[in-house]
């Protein structure tokens, strides 16, 4: 790495939806920076909101959108602030891509992949590309993730799973964009499809010094190409630390709850679960969102509490981490 | 040493197995134009094992290896094509109609997917009393006592207050909890467990494994557990059945295997699987390229040749190879470990 260039910072993101049920906080102020060239992986559970995030990141919003507020800074400039049609043409598949969840399965199956990728570039580089250039474009990407050049002409069913999540980070690439957000890259394929996949996107991250954004709810996963981790729950994001501490080390009880969860194959180690259940995004509880299920829950968790920033680099939101001053001013 | 499984190979010998399964095949037929019969695909193709009661077997592979088709062929959901199974010493093929009866109540399924698995319109009583309904328990105390009973050991409790809910309005957590209390009510022997936490978020698996790892050893229960994630089955069973390519080539201690996997496949697939470590990040994973190969016109030799890296021409894709067992009684389907080509 040793380039400590901040390529996207995000301030204060909130993203809520309407909801015949009422409001649901699904992103409820998010900070977080992320280098160039560094991976983020987000992980939690199913509903913390981490796909959220990363459709808030490019804003790709659905209809029932509430609130849409905070900052996003890329390369130096508060995207937040540009309209639909700048934020397209000059944000989205240019500056930043994503691959959204089971996209292999969203491929059109009547058009050759070759001419799939090759389209993203003719439609962001209107007028000033050839279609023979960008079909040598999506040749190129095709060799970034490995898959043979005569695919180019194939049909999405004549190729496997992993083939065609291949392809889609190829065509994530094909534009070269500084960020690439994966959600759940690899949960749809097989275990050794999943490896595979995984060996790609480390080969692309050390090859083109891409910056990814990868959205999981498997830390095994997230390790393996993970520079920091950062832990969603209930539309928070509660903790984001280098990897190196992570794994052994996480600062927020529930990091440390989940991580506590999770088997593994060469260790042996005592499982625990988490009791109950997380809260809901509707009318969420005042104060810490996980103080009901939490083992280290004191007075102050009735507060919301301050993001604290530890010596090793760990950010954490909660008080169990914060200094007696603060403490005070609170209460 | 370990003994092969936890269960000490003296008691193996004494015990009768529950289950046996003798090489059984499932093949289901491809038809074009809806009645020319275009091939078949050998979902299973020569699978042998026994099941001890009160043992619990973990059945590991990839998508399309046949681990589903095996647990629906011995639920009895699948008919087999060639081969037997045999429950308590008697062949299904030679079931009466009251036999079958029977064998579904002694035999529970735990299904992948709790939501789809239930009737959506039922309430929780409802669905834990509609097994018990079919298999003529007519006194409605004994029932009530049977539905208290089981939902009290799944923990889904205060009882009163779950016995109205309907399936969506339970936690993914709970719905499971509920579908693994209709596979007990009828006080199954065995149960087999489909991929039954394979839906549900990191913190709630570890809580249905050890709910299932409780049930079985209070009611010395035998359980078939089938899933892709190698990394669960430490904490769960006592022997891993590794399947691949509609065949089982591995079958070993739960430790064994992961201390010393030998088959090549299973090689593979402890290294792709992948634990939460910092130095995951400056290696890359030794994976086989390629995939499993189609199941409707198989290879004749090894189904893994084309991927082996330790592959021996002209042997390997020419001969299937049989069950070799290895010096700690380990069964590995593999031309590695044939006795006769080591000298």
């Amino acid at each position: 790495m040793g380039n400590s260039e901040t390529l996207l910072r995000v301030k204060d993101l909130k993203l809520h939806y309407r909801t015949a049920r009422g409001l649901v906080q699904a992103v409820d102020g998010v900070s977080f920076e992320l280098r160039r060239g560094e991976t983020l992986a987000v992980i939690g559970e199913s509903g913390c909101g981490k796909s959220s995030l990363a459709k808030a990141i490019l804003r790709l919003l659905p209809r029932n959108v509430q609130t849409y507020t905070g900052e996003v800074w890329l390369n130096g400039a508060n995207v937040m602030a540009y309209n639909e049609e700048k934020f397209r043409q000059e944000v989205r598949w240019v500056q930043m891509a994503m691959v959204p969840q089971a996209a292999m399965n969203s491929l059109n199956p009547v058009v050759r992949i070759g001419h799939q990728i090759a389209e993203a570039l003719l439609v962001h580089n209107k007028g000033k590309m050839t279609k023979a250039e960008a079909m040598e474009k999506a040749a190129e990407s095709f060799k970034w993730v490995g898959l043979p050049l005569d695919f180019l002409q194939r049909y999405p069913f004549e190729l496997s799973g992993g083939m065609r999540q291949r392809a889609i980070i190829a065509m994530s690439l094909v534009t070269e964009p500084d960020l690439v957000v994966l959600d759940e890259p690899t949960s749809a394929l097989d275990l050794s499809t999943q490896a595979n996949v995984m060996n790609v996107l480390k080969r692309i991250k050390h090859e083109l010094g891409t910056t990814f954004i990868l959205i999981t709810h498997d830390v095994g996963t997230a390790s393996e190409l993970a520079d920091q981790v950062a832990v969603m729950y209930a539309g928070k994001m509660v903790e984001c630390s280098p990897a190196e501490t992570f794994y052994t080390n996480a600062a927020h009880p529930y990091s440390a709850a989940l991580m506590a969860s999770v088997p593994t194959l060469r260790m042996d180690k005592p499982l625990s679960f988490i009791p109950g259940q997380p809260p809901s995004l509707i009318n969420p509880p005042t104060g810490c969102r996980f103080a009901q299920r939490c083992p280290k829950r004191f007075e102050m968790c009735e507060k919301e509490p301050p993001t604290v920033e530890l010596e090793n680099g760990q950010r954490v939101q909660c008080w169990l981490h914060a200094a007696a001053g603060e403490m005070r001013d609170a209460q | 040493m370990l003994s092969k499984a936890e269960v000490p190979v003296a008691e193996q010998a004494t015990q009768k197995p529950i289950l046996s399964v003798r090489n059984l095949h499932t093949w289901f037929e491809i038809r074009r134009l809806g009645f020319f019969k275009a091939g078949e695909v050998k979902a299973l193709d020569g699978v042998d094992f026994d099941l001890y009661p009160g043992e619990a077997v973990s059945i590991v592979g990839e998508s399309g290896c046949g681990k589903s088709t095996l647990a629906k062929t011995i639920l009895g959901i699948h008919q087999p094509t060639k081969g037997e199974i045999i429950f308590e010493g008697k062949k299904l093929s030679e079931f009466t109609k009251e036999d079958r009866k029977e064998y579904t109540a002694k035999v529970g399924y735990v299904q992948q997917d709790p939501y789809g698995a239930m009737a959506s319109f039922m309430t929780v009583k409802r669905i834990l009393e509609e097994p018990m309904l079919i298999h003529g328990i007519r006194s409605p105390e004994e029932r009530n006592r049977r539905i208290r009973q089981v939902l009290e050991e799944v923990k889904l409790t205060p009882v009163e207050d779950f016995l109205p809910k309907y399936p969506h309005q339970l936690s993914g957590g709970q719905q499971q909890r509920l579908v693994i209390a209709r596979a007990m009510i009828l006080e199954p022997k065995l149960l087999v467990a489909d991929e039954p936490v394979s839906m549900l978020d990191a913190s709630v698996r570890v809580e249905i494994l050890q709910l299932l790892r409780s049930l079985q050893e209070r009611h010395n229960l035998a359980i078939i557990y089938i899933t892709h994630d190698l990394s669960t089955v430490r904490y769960f069973s006592e022997r891993i059945f590794v399947m691949y390519g509609a065949k089982i080539v591995e079958q070993s201690g739960t430790r064994q295997l992961l201390e010393n996997p030998e088959h090549p496949y299973t090689k593979a697939l402890l290294e792709a699987t992948s634990d939460p470590d910092a130095e995951n990040l400056k290696t890359f994973k030794k994976v086989p390229s390629g995939e499993p190969p189609s199941l409707l016109n198989p290879p004749p030799g090894c189904r893994f040749y084309a991927r082996c890296e330790f592959a021996i021409h002209g042997l390997c894709d020419k001969q299937m190879p049989p069950d070799f067992e290895t010096a700690d009684g380990k069964l590995v389907r593999c031309w590695l470990y044939d006795p006769e080509r080591k000298q």
